[in-house]
Formats: structure tokens, sequence, C-alpha cells
């Protein structure tokens, strides 16, 4: 079995940052070499989906060395129906995210390049990790690029955003540390997630280690009331930050969840889950109306993320098939639509350097190709049949009918609240009268912008109609989890 | 009388012995040159300390031995130790160079003491002997005293010396008083011989613990733990930054060791007693080096507090060995606290580098202020730095991290969860002043845009200084497991 394509996914485009920073000022260098790397990452994922096999729960394309042997600490990668799809999505993002800064940037742009490039590879780390603190290296470690990424090439209050996002996820991930070393003294001196998983573990031991968990992870995802550092980070992360950010830096905390929280702590999981399924319907609700009052652009992306993000974690701790399966469909969803959305900011941004509402109005008589794209994306991004955003909200609101018919109705508000926060956006800024002259000035998509564009408008209409493939691989794992989560461990 | 005199084996003291043959020919060289060919001094210097590195490399053979009366002794935590320690002064000297060039401080003295400072380190390191250690500690204090006023028109300089002396020989004579209480208790100088009496149960434990608060104290001056860190800031400050260097790496090897020696192989049997005593210390400087770091303007202040908190992590470890029949049971957290100070060092060697990179003839980079945009000036160097700012933090993929992670292990191992919990905490307020560096490399203007100048040696070695931050981040066994072997074969 070819079983480096993990370690070529998470190294090719780390080590192919060095190239990047190498060719220095030389812009089309720069460029078409992080475009390389990206597409070589990108290419090398490609067979750990086509060989997939999804009719087993175990892991695949395992690669296990030791790392450090003096902590039994192992270079232990392997990835599962449930991980696979986000390695995909993450070198497939990175791409885009290249080509998105192809023109836009122009200060130090190896090292922006450079960035997004070793991220992507970390995060493909995470995603793949089967050792705890091989995982949390990668965890931790993704947090500087995004740092300097924001603090570099962010909006006007970037400083504050980067120290804001930086810290908070520290705070986090740091206390999910003193987990990770208890659970090693624990298990007799493994950092084996696998065998973690079989660990019998008492109540109160699980509560904490759910509650540590649930600090590292609710942050990450962002969960409300943990959520504040999400639309800060965004508004002032340059476009391609924003996109990443959303698109997989959100992702790394539900998969936290699939990953440690759920397995490791299965009894506190159904202790706590009516707690985590009050806390994600508050995201749904209460951060849809939020959303709905924002006057900028990315700020009213950045709520809706969480209010989507809301609907995973929810579809989580229901503990049925359709939940678990419903939420990653709407993961791998929202990171399509919310990237795309981002990019479609940026494009805006990039013409009139203002991403206020109030600014725009009647974009679609000068930007008609660009209108029909963002109209789309909103509508994916409310939930409308046909597209991606639709399969997973259905099938998760199903799943909390299944459980309570109240969690499902609460739940089933989204479809309203996404429609209203997100075409009210679109109303305002495509349509009506051209509101000033800078609009009336501004000029349609480009090749490059419509190529990033349509890529993702391919991606969210095939997934709407057609999630067969994506449902597919996952069935036999989550399967295999909602089974071994039913199961005490006391 | 003559007649019962037998000579000591020298060959386990064969690298001091040869020290200090050197630095005496280096004396009386040096006397003969003149400012233009101080080259040779620095090179014969750079020369002596490579020797000595190969002599302790090649009669390094695992064994424990004791000579000179038992008051000496050779094993491979020695040896180990004494190989960091060249190493580490070696390239505090090339960093130095520069620096000491351009403000005519590159005298004979500099590099006298600081071979003289070496060798009370390497006495201290291989001490078995109450005796001995203190003949080590004071070789080394003295000869610091004298290089943090090496700069002698700096009145901030000379007040730097002042309160590290006064101070110091406080912390001394404290260590001494102690160290008299145990051999009033047990009727032994020799470390070997306290544990032994402490074993037998035959020494009186009032005198005893009531000497030990003051090994404790003398020791938690020496490696600058709360609340006996008042020196640090002042002489980090106000002493040249080539010095700052010297103290700030070097000597904290040679303050572990005291540490081991003293706690671990002298009086482990009342492990309980200086346990408690040093997590009240580690727990104080770990607060307290991370708030207060926070507050300075001055890079070397700030990396005075940050090292205070990095000893809080130290003893952390220290205090971490549960308390058994045998000190092997204890190996896990001692070899940690031994992986985290050498970790150190060389952080604190890079970041020191970094100032003195950075600083040029009739300009001091003191102030946090003078690396704003350093990204736009040397984008090589901003990533060293950024590096080393991030490992100190404790984020992966560096050095720092996986110091950090043994440390933390050995104290949720110890059951110290809660403590554990609490340096974490903290670890994340002291992110928050590391974050600022990185934050005014990269983000801000630079305040000017004059290039950075330095010579090709020390380029070349700050570039590797920070480069083995990261490559025994992505690598750490094997330094970790030679500092566990190192202590394996010692203990």
């Amino acid at each position: 079995m070819s079983s480096f394509l993990l370690s070529l996914a998470i190294w090719i485009p780390i080590l192919g940052a060095l190239p990047v920073f190498a060719a220095g000022e030389h812009k089309p260098l720069v460029r078409w070499t992080a475009l390389a790397v990206a597409l070589a990452g990108f290419a090398v994922t490609l067979p750990l989906y086509f060989g997939f096999d999804p009719s087993q729960a175990g892991m695949q394309f395992v690669e296990q060395r030791p790392w450090i042997p003096r902590f039994n600490v192992e270079y232990f990668l392997g990835v599962d129906g449930i991980s696979v799809l986000f390695i995909l999505l993450n070198s497939f993002i990175t791409v885009l995210v290249v080509i998105a800064g192809w023109e836009v940037i122009e200060e130090k742009l190896a090292q922006y390049m450079g960035a997004f490039l070793i991220m992507s590879g970390l995060m493909n780390g995470i995603f793949s990790a089967l050792d705890a603190v091989l995982f949390y290296v990668f965890f931790e470690a993704s947090l500087i690029p995004m740092y300097i990424i924001i603090g570099v090439w962010g909006g006007p209050n970037r400083v504050y955003a980067a120290f804001k996002f930086f810290l908070y996820t520290l705070l986090g991930s740091l206390l999910m540390l003193v987990a990770l070393l208890w659970l090693f003294l624990e298990s007799g001196g493994s950092f084996n997630l696998l065998e973690w998983h079989q660990l019998r573990i008492e109540m109160l031991p699980q509560m904490l280690l759910f509650l540590a968990f649930l600090v590292a992870f609710a942050v990450k995802v962002p969960m409300w009331p943990v959520h504040t550092w999400l639309p800060d980070a965004h508004v002032e992360a340059p476009t391609g930050g924003s996109v990443v950010l959303a698109a997989i830096m959100l992702k790394l905390g539900a998969y936290g969840f699939l990953r440690f929280s759920l397995p490791i702590a299965p009894d506190a999981s159904h202790y706590f889950a009516p707690l985590m399924i009050a806390l994600s319907l508050i995201a749904v609700i209460y951060i849809g109306f939020v959303a709905l009052v924002q006057a900028d652009m990315k700020k009213l992306i950045a709520y809706s993320s969480i209010s989507h993000m809301g609907f995973v974690t929810l579809g989580f701790f229901l503990f049925n098939a359709l939940g678990i399966e419903g939420a990653l469909v709407q993961m791998i969803s929202h990171g399509f639509v919310s990237g795309a959305m981002f990019l479609c900011v940026g494009v805006l941004y990039d013409r009139l350097h203002s991403r206020q509402i109030a600014d725009y109005g009647g974009v679609v008589h000068t930007m008609p190709k660009f209108a029909g794209f963002l109209v789309l994306f909103a509508m994916a991004n409310a939930g409308l049949p046909a597209t991606s955003g639709f399969v997973g909200e259905f099938m998760v609101i199903l799943g909390s009918v299944k459980v309570n018919f109240w969690i499902g109705l609460a739940a089933a508000t989204t479809l309203i609240l996404g429609a209203a926060y997100t075409l009210w956006m679109v109303k305002r800024v495509l349509f009506g009268p051209v509101a000033n002259p800078q609009v009336a000035a501004l000029e349609d998509i480009n090749a490059r912008e419509f190529l990033f564009l349509a890529l993702l408008a391919l991606c969210v209409l095939a997934m709407g109609v057609y999630p067969y493939p994506i449902t597919e691989v996952m069935h036999a794992s989550v399967d295999n989890l909602l089974k071994h989560v039913a199961v005490s461990k006391l | 009388m003559l007649k019962n005199f037998v000579t000591p084996d020298l060959y386990p003291a064969m690298p001091e012995l040869f020290l200090l043959v050197m630095s005496c020919v280096l004396l009386l060289v040096d006397a003969f040159l003149g400012r233009a060919q101080r080259w040779i001094t620095a090179t014969l210097t750079l020369i002596t300390l490579a020797g000595c590195a190969l002599i302790t490399y090649q009669t390094m053979d695992g064994q424990v031995v004791l000579t000179f009366s038992n008051m000496f002794v050779d094993d491979l935590l020695a040896d180990f130790l004494k190989l960091l320690l060249y190493f580490s002064v070696i390239i505090a000297i090339i960093y130095s160079r520069d620096y000491l060039a351009a403000r005519g401080l590159d005298k004979g003295e500099y590099y006298l003491l600081v071979l003289y400072a070496t060798l009370g380190m390497m006495v201290m390191i291989s001490a078995a002997h109450f005796l001995t250690l203190y003949l080590g500690l004071e070789l080394l204090s003295l000869s610091l005293y004298a290089l943090v006023a090496l700069d002698r028109d700096s009145s901030r300089a000379t007040e730097a010396a002042m309160k590290y002396f006064v101070l110091g020989a406080l912390a001394s004579g404290l260590l001494l008083y102690g160290m008299s209480m145990v051999y009033g208790a047990t009727g032994t100088l020799e470390i070997g011989g306290v544990a032994q009496a402490l074993h037998l149960g035959v020494a009186n434990k009032t005198v005893l613990v009531f000497g030990l608060v003051f090994i404790v104290a003398g020791i938690a001056f020496k490696l600058g733990a709360v609340p006996f860190h008042m020196w640090v800031p002042d002489v980090y400050q106000g002493a040249p930054v080539p010095i700052t260097l010297l103290i700030a790496s070097a000597p904290k090897l040679a303050a572990f060791a005291m540490a081991l020696r003293l706690l671990v192989y002298g009086l482990f049997d009342i492990a309980e007693h200086w346990q408690n005593m040093l997590l009240i210390l580690a727990v104080l400087s770990i607060a307290l080096g991370n708030l207060a770091a926070i507050a300075q303007s001055n890079v070397k202040r700030m990396l005075a507090y940050s090292a205070i908190s990095h000893m809080g992590f130290l003893l952390l470890a220290l205090l971490s060995g549960t308390v058994g029949p045998d000190r092997h049971y204890a190996l896990n957290a001692y070899s940690s606290a031994l992986y985290y100070v050498v970790a150190y060092v060389i952080m604190s060697l890079g970041a020191f580098g970094m100032i003195l990179l950075m600083s040029r003839a009739g300009f001091e980079a003191e102030r946090i202020d003078d690396f704003k945009g350093l990204n736009r000036r040397s984008p090589w160097f901003a990533a060293v730095m950024m590096v080393l700012m991030f490992s100190m933090a404790g984020i992966p993929f560096f050095i720092g991290f996986f110091a950090k992670f043994a440390v933390l292990l050995a104290a949720v191992d110890a059951g110290h969860v809660a403590v554990a919990v609490f340096a974490v905490i903290f670890s994340l307020i002291g992110a928050f002043y590391y974050l600022r560096i990185v934050k005014l490399m990269y983000f801000d203007a630079p305040e000017e845009s004059a290039p950075i100048k330095a010579s090709p040696d020390m380029r070349f070695l700050l570039s590797v200084n920070g480069a083995a931050v990261a490559l025994f981040g992505l690598f750490p066994d094997a330094l970790m497991s030679l500092c566990t072997y190192a202590l394996l074969r010692s203990l």
C-alpha cells in the first residue's frame, strides 16, 4: 500500500514553501512556484480519495514510526472516512488561495504564499495525525502562520485581531495539553489515539477531560460564547486568510470533537450533550440574528459561519448517523460556500477597498458575471435545495427531529434566518440603482477571478445535486464511531 | 607530613588543569600584546576551550570517578554539562567579538575572566564536596562581578556590578551557612557522605532542615528564582550585552549542576522538604517572571524576567521527582530538568546574539522598539528571531515546546496537575510578550533602514543557532535521550 501519501500531503507544501521564500522579490517566479507547489500538494491528495476503501471503518494509508521514543511519541498518520475529505478540501482551497492572492498582494508576496503553503501542510498534519502529541504539535504550530498572515497583510486593526486570535486559541489548546499528558500517564505511557479510544476512564476524569477538550475545540469552532475572536480575525485578515480560516481552520475544532471528545469520553459526552445542544442552538439562532444587523460584509459572513458551525456541533451531539453525517457534509459544504463568499467580498474589496454594505448597491449593473456567482453562493449559504448548503442542514434537521421535535424546530429556523441575512445583503449590494460613481466604474471579474469562482461554483452545485461520493466515504467510519460512543467506558 | 601525601589522580580533572595552565599562559602572552593583536588572545581562548572540549570528550568513559580525596567527581553528567558549557562559552565569545571591538572593550581581561568563570563552572559541575562547590561558585561569581563592570566608564554597569556583588556575596554567605548546618548535622562535608548519613538516619533532622532552607535560598539566588530574583533584571540590563549573554547562558548549566549535586545527590532523603520549598519558588517565579516581562520596554530586562519564568519551569521539573528508595525513580523529572536547561541555554544564546547583531558602534539595540520592521531589513534574521521567540513561548515545532512538554509531563506524573495547569496559564500570559517582539518585527514599519552589518562567522553561527532551535524541535529525541542517558549513568 502506498503509505507515504499522507507524509507527502503534509511535507510537500511545507518544504515547498522554502523555494517560494528563496524566490524572494521575483514576483512571477514566486507566483508560479507557489502555484506549482499547491497543485502538487493537491495532486498527492487525490489518490487518497480514489484509493480510499469506503467499506472499511478503520484507518487507511497508515504510517507509523517512532518519533520521540523517549516519551513513546510516534509519527503516526492515518485517515478514515471522517478525515480524508478534509485533507482533500484543504489542499484544494490552498490552490484557490494561491490563485486569489495572485496579483492582489503587493507586499512581501513570497512570505504571503509561503505562509499559506506551510499552513496548508500543517493542517493536513492535524487531520491525519493519530498520535496525540503529533496532533497537538500541528494544531498549535498552525497558529504561527495565521498570526503572521493576519498581522502583516490584514486590515487597519490587524494587530489587535492577530493577538486576539493567537492568545484566544492558545488558551484553549494549552488546557488540552494538560489533558493529553494526563491521558498519557493514565494509559500507561502511550500517546496513541486509537489506544486512547479503548481506554476505560472513570466518570469524573471523563468529565474533566471533556471540559478540557471542550475549551480547546469550542474556541476553535468557535461555539457561542467563545466566538468573539472570529469576527475580528475575519474582518482584519486578508481575503486568503479569511478563506482558510473559514474553510479549514474552523473545521479543526469540530474535527477535534470527533477524534477526541466523543470517543475518549463518551459517557461525559452523553452527559454534556444537552449543554452542547443548547450552546449550538444559541449559536444558530442568536448569532443568526446578530448576522442580520451587520453593516460589514465580512463580519456578516463571519457570523454566518459561526451560525453554520453551530449546526455542525448540534449534529455531533445528536448521536445518530444522520446528525453526524449531516454535520460532516455541512462542514465540507461550508468550506466551499464560506470560502466562496469571502472570495467574493475580496473581489469587491480589491476594487473599492471597502467592505461596508452601504458603499455598494447596483453592482449587478456593472459586474453581471460576478453578480451571478454571488447570488449562487448566497443561495447555497441560505441552504437552497440543489446547492451543497441544503444537504447538510437538511440531514441535521432530520437527525434532530428524530431526537426531539423542538430541537429540530429550533434548528430549522436557520433556513429562515440564513436566507434573511444572506439575501438581504445580496439585495443591498447587488440590486437597486447604482449607488455611487465608484460602483458605476467597477469592472467585472477577470479570467483569474472567474476561474476560482467557477471552480467553487462547480463544487457547490455538484455536491448539492449528488452528494453520494461524499457521504459514501464517511458511512463506515461514522457508523463505527457511533457504535463506539454508544458503549460506556465506565 | 609530606610522607603521607598521596598524589591525587589528576586524570579526571584534566580539562580543568588544562584550562588553568592555558589561562596562565594567556595571562603572560596577553601582557605583550597591543590592541591590534588582540585577535591572538581571542583565538587562543577559543583554542583553549576547544582543547578542553577535546580532552573532555576523549576522557569520557561513563564511569563515576572520585578524586582529590573524594572532593572532585568525574561522571557522564559532568562531561555532558562541561561539553555544553564549552560550546556556549565559545558561541558567546564569537557573538561578542564585534560588539566589544567596536566599543574598545575587547581587553585581555575579558578573555581571561571568561576563562576563569568557565573554570569556576567546571569545578562546580564536578564538585563532590561542599568546599569544592563553594570554591567553584566563588571563582565563577567573582569573575562575573568583574565582567559586569568591564565597561568601567559606564555608571549603570558599575551599579549593576555593585548590586550583583553585594547580593551575590549575601547569597554565598547563605549557602555557606546552610552547608555548615548540614555539616553540623551529618559531620561530613562530602556530598556522598551527607547522603549516606541521611540514609542511615543518624543526622539531626531539625538542624538539617534548618540548613536546607539556607542552601535552597542560595541555589534560588544563583538560578534567579523569585523571591531571590532582584538582581536578575538589574544585572541583565546594566551589564554590557556580551556579559549579559554570558550570564544568561552557561552559568545556568552550572547552577543546575549545583542544585542537582546538593539536593539530589546530597539531600535526597529529605526530598519532601526541599520539594515543597522549590514548589513555592517555582510557582512564584513562573507567575512573577511572566507578568513582569509584559511591562518591560527594554529587551534585556524583558529577557531577564523571561529567564526568571524559565527558571521557574526548571525548578518545577526538579521538584517533580517522585520520592522513592532510589534516586532512579525520579530520573524522568531530573532528565527533563536537564533537557530544559539545555534548551534554555540554546535559546538564550540566540536571543542575546540577536541583540548583539542589531547593535553596532554607538548604537545599543536595547529597546524593544529597535526590533521594529526587522523583517524589511533582514527577512532571514527576522525569521531567526521569530523562531527563538516562539520557541521561548513554548509553541511547537521548536525546542522550547518539547522542553516545556517534558517538564509538564514530569509534573503531572508527580501529581502536580494543578501546578501544571497554573504553569500553562502563565505560559499563555508569557506568550504575549514574545508575540509582541514578533509583532514589532513583522507588522510594524522600521524606524531606521540601516542594513544589518555583522561579520560572516557571526551571521553563520546565529543562523545555525536558530536552525538548531528548529531542528531540535523537529527531531527532539536525540537530545532528550542524551540527557536521560547522561543522568542515568551518573545518578
